[in-house]
């Protein structure tokens, strides 16, 4: 039913007055529903992680504000806005100022791509794979940016082992996805979600896509600077690492922005390795809209895999991180596509 | 390697860092003076003296029954092991005869103060490398101790129960009961500790190889506890200079040689299971009689020195009272096994990297109120 | 070993010059006075005591104090390396520092007291290079008693701030701000 007021509203919209504006407009419009949605869904999933934190460590959580205590990040978002903005006078204005816009705008970006069912997907390019590595690559500029222009030993310090972490890891990012690329043999979002409807990538690859996927949630967690490769924000060692000197809104920037990233990582692995919007088996093929749920059924499942990791495992350090990725995960990587090529060659694929 | 920095035009500086006193990591209000070269620890620097309160000149005007209530607030993690201390000095001096009684429920309640304390340690030491989860799980273990102690002793971290010459007051009815159902219950717990975090493949890497330190030094830089007994040096003061009902019960001491921060991990975790051992032993026979011998409301100790040795959760703390037949001793020293474990810092964790100052500072195990003192 | 053991030989070590003196034979009648008269006289530079102590005492001069240290720990016989307490105590005329050790070999305890010669500027030998945990425990005793040890590393105040005034253990420090009141 949605996608017919969709389509309805598209119709109209083109119909009536010039073309040229109105397609701004639409843009404009779906824009800001994103923009809406996805700051809310960020608040939502700071909730949730709250809450999972608190289940594995034996406690409660936040309950009180709100049913359950699903208003708890809205009081957190209000007390935030209202924080003073303390600067150091030292540091320089207008990249401090600019840094958090890089994270937040590349992660919203990013979610423009993502197909949530058959039609609807705000922007269906057919590089769609690629741009969304691309997109996640533009926020290390704001990490290292924030680091820098904070005048502040700790917050460089941070900055630099956050960029070294991200730029190494983004190579394995690249190459896992590039090994399923090649089951698929199209960039096109929509397209790959097509091809798997004769079985999820990941049971058509076996072996390699199941290395694949691992290396893939491994990299990913390490893309986000999230635990266990946390060492860059690590509160035990030296302060909060490149937001330090960040307070407020701008703050808020960098925490939602960690938040979205992850989504849009566990979104990836979903829509790569486990269908999108597909059901298991093609049950509940005829009824389209269904596919909403199923696609954040799958992501959330992920950001759970992602949020556990967090809560259990201690952290690695720098040098041991860096090793992981350039003696370990880059190996592994290039002789998987290898085995991957060979497969598809043989056609020894499983098709459902 | 060498070769490259001494040829190259590029010269990284050092520059100094301040752990500060209000950080995280530190267990405590001590300020570590870093000096690093990118990420290799050069020097570190203790700066000390943020929570001295004067317990030693305060000593010499209180009443020996007063200075008791002092060691408690030295090293809060093992306060009933220092109470211990001072009340075995005294009547050592005083050559009084304590009941059996008094003597086997001094070692399970010093036990059961180790044990509270290493839970304490393991929930720490986990949450420094990054798990942060295990915080929780270690204290969950230790409410249930301090539960006991609230009940029999009547407080929670604090808890003077003993006086010279005995106990304060006798053991609550529900002591025995409880502790032997804490008992069982912390023997299913022990391996729960071991498969979140001994196990982990990330915490060995973290831990195996870091910040090593050999025999020789660390009987040159007067290390003891865990410490110590994590690089081959056997100081038990439980077994070398035994007290109260120590000499009584059979257990042995957790020795390994290796001395990086792992192994001192695992002495600890050792340690864990001879107490429980410790405290299964004594639990049952509890003898009858006196909890207290009477003194003299105003003890004055006879002319002389006086030495006492315990063990306490960190290493040996020793009670040093030279009395001159006065009500008040002329000079009392506690020498603290945080300080002693302190000096090695610097010694150890230089050439490492500030991910592995962490890791070693929550193997030694500092509580910085008994290094001011 | 035992008390008495140790205290034979480590007298040895630091012969009394003063004693030599009467042993030479002068006469061959030795009289009462020169019996008696060698016997008040210590055979060795160093006192020795074992009262009101649970350990072996021994009194040094500040002159024999490092030589001393240097063969209690190197010596084969006693090997005292791990030195366990280092106490600063004010004695009323004279300050001093009180050193406990212990031998991890032989499990024996022995406790070295050495005075300053004066009170207004007391300087004893530290022994950082033999003991290394004596670095922190000279500075807490510098810190609170003012007494200097040469060939220290680093010797500065640990505990009190840097311009802090005075020796707070000692029994003469007046402070009217930070009173301990009686």
């Amino acid at each position: 039913m949605t996608i017919s007021i969709i389509k309805n509203s598209h119709f109209w919209f083109f119909s009536s007055a010039a073309q040229g504006t109105m397609s701004i407009l639409e843009m404009v419009l779906i824009a800001l529903v994103y923009l809406g949605v996805f700051s809310v869904a960020g608040l939502f999933l700071v909730l949730l992680e709250r809450r999972i934190a608190a289940w594995f460590q034996l406690r409660v959580g936040p309950n009180r504000v709100g049913f359950q205590g699903l208003l708890q990040t809205m009081a957190d978002a209000l007390k935030l806005v209202s924080k003073e903005l303390t600067g150091t006078v030292k540091a320089d204005m207008f990249l401090y100022n600019l840094a958090p816009y890089f994270v937040i705008v590349s992660s919203l970006m990013a979610l423009s791509v993502l197909p949530f069912t058959k039609e609807l997907q705000a922007f269906d390019i057919n590089i769609g794979i690629f741009f969304l590595i691309a997109i996640s690559s533009i926020g290390v500029i704001g990490i290292l940016l924030g680091g820098w222009s904070s005048n502040n030993k700790f917050a460089l310090i941070g900055a630099m082992r956050s960029g070294v972490q991200t730029i190494s890891y983004e190579l394995s990012v690249g190459l896992s996805l590039l090994t399923m690329i090649l089951l698929t043999g199209t960039l096109q979002l929509s397209e790959i979600i097509e091809v798997q409807k004769e079985g999820w990538l990941i049971v058509q690859g076996h072996i390699p896509a199941i290395i694949a996927f691992m290396i893939f949630m491994i990299s990913g967690t390490a893309e986000t600077n999230r635990a266990p490769f946390d060492m860059v924000e690590a509160e035990s060692e030296l302060g909060a690492g490149f937001h330090t000197e960040y307070s407020g809104m701008k703050f808020a920037y960098f925490f939602l922005a960690e938040f979205i990233n992850m989504f849009i990582i566990a979104a990836i692995a979903a829509i790569m390795f486990f269908g999108g919007w597909l059901s298991p088996f093609g049950i509940t093929e005829s009824i389209p809209w269904l596919g909403v749920f199923w696609f954040l059924g799958k992501t959330l499942v992920l950001v759970f895999l992602m949020m556990w990791f967090r809560w259990t495992f201690p952290r690695l350090r720098v040098d041991q991180l860096l090793t992981l990725e350039w003696k370990y995960l880059l190996p592994i990587n290039l002789v998987n596509i290898v085995l991957m090529a060979l497969m598809v060659w043989l056609n020894l694929i499983i098709k459902v | 390697m060498e070769g490259t920095t001494k040829n190259s035009n590029f010269k990284t500086e050092e520059y100094q860092i301040n752990m500060g006193p209000q950080h995280p990591a530190t267990h405590g209000v001590l300020r570590l003076l870093l000096t690093i070269d990118g990420e290799i620890i050069k020097k570190v620097e203790p700066d000390l003296g943020y929570i001295h309160r004067s317990i030693e000149k305060m000593c010499e005007r209180d009443s020996y029954q007063q200075i008791v209530h002092l060691t408690d607030r030295m090293d809060y993690l093992s306060s009933n092991i220092n109470n211990e201390a001072v009340c075995l000095a005294v009547e050592n001096a005083l050559e009084l005869e304590i009941p059996d009684r008094v003597k086997v429920i001094r070692t399970i309640i010093g036990e059961l103060t180790r044990i509270s304390s290493h839970c304490l340690w393991w929930g720490v030491m986990g949450m420094d490398v990054g798990a942060l989860s295990t915080f929780f799980y270690g204290f969950r273990d230790r409410e249930m101790i301090n539960d006991i102690f609230e009940e029999t002793c009547g407080a929670r971290l604090t808890m003077n129960y003993n006086v010279p010459g005995g106990l304060m007051l006798d053991l609550h009815p529900n002591f025995v009961k409880r502790v032997k159902k804490f008992v069982t219950h912390f023997k299913t717990k022990i391996p729960e500790y071991d498969r979140l975090l001994t196990g982990n493949v990330i915490f060995q890497k973290r831990t195996k190889g870091v910040g090593i330190l050999t025999k020789e030094d660390a009987i040159s830089f007067g290390a003891s506890g865990p410490v110590a007994r994590a690089s081959g040096y056997s100081c038990d003061v439980r077994k070398h200079h035994p007290y109260s009902a120590l000499d009584k019960v059979t257990f042995n001491e957790a020795l390994l040689t290796e001395g990086d921060t792992f192994a001192r991990y695992q002495v600890r975790i050792q340690e864990l299971w001879e107490s429980l051992s410790i405290i299964e032993q004594l639990i049952d026979n509890i003898p009858e009689g006196e909890h207290r011998v009477k003194t003299n409301a105003v003890i004055k100790l006879p002319k002389g020195e006086f030495y006492q040795k315990v063990e306490t959760a960190r290493g040996e703390l020793g009670v040093y009272i030279i009395s001159k037949g006065t009500k008040n001793p002329y000079r009392l020293k506690f020498r603290s096994p945080g300080f002693s474990n302190l000096s090695l810092l610097n010694h150890i964790a230089v050439g490492g990297k500030i991910g592995d100052l962490v890791a070693i500072m929550a193997t030694i195990d500092l509580v910085i109120p008994d290094i001011d003192r | 070993m035992t008390n008495n053991t140790l205290q034979d030989l480590i007298g040895n070590w630091f012969p009394n010059p003063e004693k030599e003196v009467f042993i030479e034979p002068v006469t061959n009648k030795i009289s009462e006075s020169n019996i008696e008269a060698s016997k008040s006289i210590n055979s060795s530079l160093l006192e020795f005591s074992q009262e009101a102590s649970q350990f072996l005492n021994i009194t040094v001069q500040p002159e024999q104090f490092y030589a001393l240290m240097h063969l209690l720990k190197t010596d084969e016989q006693t090997q005292f390396d791990y030195l366990f307490c280092l106490s600063g105590v004010d004695w009323g005329e004279e300050v001093g520092v009180v050193y406990h050790l212990e031998s991890t070999v032989h499990r024996h305890m022995i406790v070295v007291k050495v005075n300053a010669s004066n009170r207004e500027n007391p300087i004893l030998d530290s022994v950082f290079d033999i003991w290394a945990t004596a670095e922190f425990h000279e500075r807490e005793v510098f810190d609170f008693f003012g007494i200097k040890f040469k060939n220290h590393p680093n010797l500065k105040r640990l505990f009190l701030t840097d311009d802090w005034d005075g020796f707070p253990l000692r029994k003469d420090y007046v402070d009217t701000i930070n009173m301990i009141v009686k």
